[in-house]
C-alpha cells in the first residue's frame, strides 16, 4: 500500500510538470498524434502506386498497420520514455533512483511517462477501427478475443524491445541510436505484411526476433487468410506467448543489466 | 571591433581574403574534429541507417513488384534502391534531425559568448556545421551505400554531369538544411525554449523531404507545390533524384538550381532573423 502511495505521488508530480506549461503541451500532444497519422498516411501512398502490396490489398494490409499502430503507441506511451536510461547511465544520475526503496524499472516508467503521447494511443486505436471497417472479418468468440488482446501483446512486445534497448546502455555506454533499430525498425517492420522482406533479413525480424507475431500472424488469423508464407492459420493465437515470453527476457536482461551498473562518481 | 586587432581571426570584407577564409577554414576544422571524438556513435548510428536501408528498400521494391508499369514515380528497381540506401547514407550528412545547439546556447545564456566572437553566429555556426557535415560525408555515407550495394542492385549514373551535380546539390542540402534548422532553433530568442518548434521540424522535414517515400509518388500538383514553395525536398529529395538519374539532363540541372535558390533564401533569412534576435535579446541566466 504504501508503495502504491510512492508511485501514486511520482505519478501526480509528472502531470504536474507536464501541464505546468499548458501551450508547450499541447503543441506536444498534437506533434505527437501528428506522427502516428503520417507513419500511417505512408501505407496510403504507397498503395496510390500499386493495387497489391507482398500479396496483401490496402484494407488487408491496414489491418497490420493498424495492429501495428495500436501497440506500438501503447508501449510508446508507458514505456517508450525508457530509451532514456543511456542518458542516465552516461551522467550517473541513475544512482538518484536505485536509493530509493522501490523497483528501479516502474520508477523510472512513471517518473518519466510521457503524456504528450496520449494522443498518440487514440490514433492508433482510430486505424484499428477503420481497419476493422474496412475488412470483412467472420466475427468467432476467439476472433473477438484476439482482436482485444493482440494489440495489448503487441504492446508488452514492444514495451520488452524498449526495455531490451534501452538495456544495452548498460553494457554499451554510447550505443546511440543503435535501440531505434529495433524500437522504432521494428514498428516500421511489423506495419507492413512481412511478405514484402525477403531473406534473412525478414528470417531475422520477423521470427529471430519474433516481430511476425505483433501484427502479421495476427491480421492474417483474423480475415481468416492462409499465410503465403506457410505458416498453420491458428499463428495468430500464439501472439499473447510471444510477447510474454519476450516480457520475461526483457525482465531478466533488465535485471542482469542494473546489477551491472557502476555509477560515475561525479 | 573594426579598428581592432590584426591578429583576430574574423570573417570581414575588409580584411584580405585570405585571412577569412583561414578564419572560415578554422571553424570548419572545429565543426570537424568535435564531431570525430564520437567515434562509437558512428557505429551505432550506421546499423540504425542500414536496418532502415533494408526496412524501407523492400517495401519500395514490393510496391515497384505490384505497380502497373513497375516503375512507381517513375523509378526502376535500381534506382529505387538507390534512392533509399543513398538516402540512409546521406540523412546524417544533411543533418535533418537532432540539432538544438543554437536553442540549447540561448536557453542557457551561452549564446551571450557567440555574440561576443569577431564571427558573425549564422557564419561561424554554418562553417562547423560544414565540418561537420564533411566528417559524416567520410564516415556515415559510406557504410549504408556499401551495404545497400552488396544486398541489391545500385543505379550506376549514365551521365557525366551526374555525379558532379550531385556533388554539388550535396553540398548545397547540407547549407539549405542548415539554414532551415538555424531557425527553427532560433524562434527561442522569441519563445525561450524551441522544444514545439523543433517537434513540429522533425515531424514534417522527414516526409517532405522525401525520406518516407520518394516525393514522385504523391499527385503530381502536390509534388510541384511542395518542391517549389519549400525548402525541404532540396535536403533529400533533389540529390538523390538528380544522382538517380530521375529527369532529363535539363530538369536535372534545373532542380539543383531551384535548390540553391531556396538555400540562399533559407541562409539570407537566418541571417536576417539572427540581427533581428540580438536587436531584443535578453541573455538569460546569470
Amino acid at each position: 500500500m504504501a508503495e502504491f502511495r510512492a508511485y501514486a505521488a511520482l505519478l501526480g508530480g509528472r502531470l504536474r510538470s507536464a501541464t505546468a506549461y499548458r501551450a508547450s503541451f499541447a503543441v506536444e500532444i498534437i506533434t505527437n498524434a501528428g506522427g502516428t497519422a503520417i507513419d500511417v498516411s505512408t501505407v496510403f501512398v504507397l498503395f496510390t502506386a500499386t493495387r497489391l502490396l507482398g500479396g496483401f490489398t490496402l484494407g488487408e494490409a491496414l489491418m497490420m498497420t493498424g495492429l501495428t499502430a495500436a501497440g506500438f503507441a501503447l508501449a510508446d506511451l508507458t514505456v517508450g520514455n525508457i530509451d532514456q536510461l543511456k542518458t542516465y547511465v552516461r551522467l550517473g544520475t541513475l544512482d538518484a533512483v536505485l536509493v530509493r526503496p522501490l523497483a528501479v524499472l516502474p520508477q523510472l516508467v512513471i517518473a518519466d511517462l510521457p503524456l504528450r503521447k496520449l494522443l498518440r494511443s487514440g490514433v492508433g486505436l482510430a486505424v484499428l477501427i477503420v481497419a476493422v471497417a474496412s475488412n470483412d472479418i467472420v466475427w468467432t468468440p476467439a476472433r473477438v478475443a484476439l482482436l482485444v488482446t493482440a494489440p495489448l501483446s503487441g504492446a508488452v512486445f514492444f514495451g520488452s524491445i524498449f526495455v531490451l534497448s534501452a538495456s544495452l546502455a548498460f553494457w554499451w555506454v554510447e550505443s546511440g541510436e543503435v535501440g531505434s533499430a529495433f524500437t522504432y525498425g521494428g514498428r516500421d517492420f511489423t506495419s507492413y505484411p512481412i511478405s514484402v522482406y525477403g531473406g534473412w533479413f525478414r528470417a531475422v525480424f520477423a521470427y529471430g526476433l519474433g516481430f511476425a507475431f505483433v501484427s502479421y500472424h495476427p491480421a492474417l488469423t483474423l480475415l481468416g487468410r492462409a499465410d503465403p508464407l506457410g505458416l498453420p492459420a491458428w499463428s495468430g493465437y500464439v501472439s499473447p506467448l510471444v510477447a510474454l515470453a519476450a516480457a520475461g527476457l526483457a525482465g531478466v536482461v533488465w535485471r542482469i543489466g542494473v546489477r551491472r551498473y557502476r555509477s560515475t562518481g561525479s | 571591433m573594426d579598428g581592432g586587432d590584426a591578429r583576430v581571426p574574423t570573417i570581414s570584407p575588409r580584411r584580405p581574403l585570405s585571412a577569412s577564409a583561414a578564419t572560415f577554414g578554422a571553424l570548419m576544422w572545429s565543426g570537424f574534429r568535435r564531431y570525430a571524438t564520437y567515434r562509437q556513435a558512428t557505429v551505432a548510428g550506421s546499423f540504425t541507417n542500414i536496418v532502415f536501408g533494408f526496412l524501407r528498400c523492400y517495401v519500395l521494391l514490393a510496391v515497384a513488384a505490384g505497380a502497373t508499369a513497375g516503375a512507381p514515380g517513375g523509378y526502376d528497381v535500381r534506382q529505387l534502391a538507390t534512392f533509399v540506401w543513398v538516402g540512409q547514407g546521406l540523412l546524417t550528412v544533411v543533418g535533418i534531425w537532432g540539432y538544438s545547439d543554437l536553442a540549447d546556447r540561448i536557453r542557457t545564456g551561452d549564446i551571450a559568448s557567440d555574440l561576443l566572437r569577431p564571427v558573425a553566429p549564422v557564419t561561424a555556426y554554418l562553417a562547423a556545421d560544414l565540418g561537420r557535415a564533411g566528417y559524416q560525408l567520410m564516415t556515415r555515407f559510406v557504410p549504408p551505400v556499401v551495404v545497400g550495394a552488396i544486398a541489391f542492385p545500385l543505379f550506376a549514373p549514365a551521365r557525366w554531369q551526374t555525379v558532379p551535380l550531385f556533388a554539388v546539390s550535396v553540398l548545397l542540402a547540407v547549407i539549405g538544411s542548415f539554414g532551415c534548422r538555424y531557425l527553427v532553433n532560433a524562434t527561442a530568442y522569441w519563445l525561450g525554449d524551441a522544444r514545439g518548434p523543433l517537434m513540429f521540424w522533425t515531424l514534417g522535414s522527414g516526409v517532405l523531404a522525401g525520406l518516407y517515400f520518394p516525393l514522385r509518388l504523391l499527385p503530381e500538383w502536390l509534388t510541384i507545390t511542395i518542391w517549389v514553395a519549400t525548402p525541404l525536398p532540396g535536403l533529400l529529395q533533389t540529390p538523390l533524384d538528380v544522382l538517380v538519374e530521375r529527369d532529363g539532363p535539363g530538369l536535372q540541372a534545373g532542380l539543383v538550381a531551384l535548390q540553391a535558390v531556396w538555400a540562399v533564401i533559407m541562409v539570407a533569412l537566418a541571417a536576417v532573423v539572427q540581427r533581428r534576435a540580438e536587436r531584443k535579446l535578453v541573455v538569460q541566466g546569470g
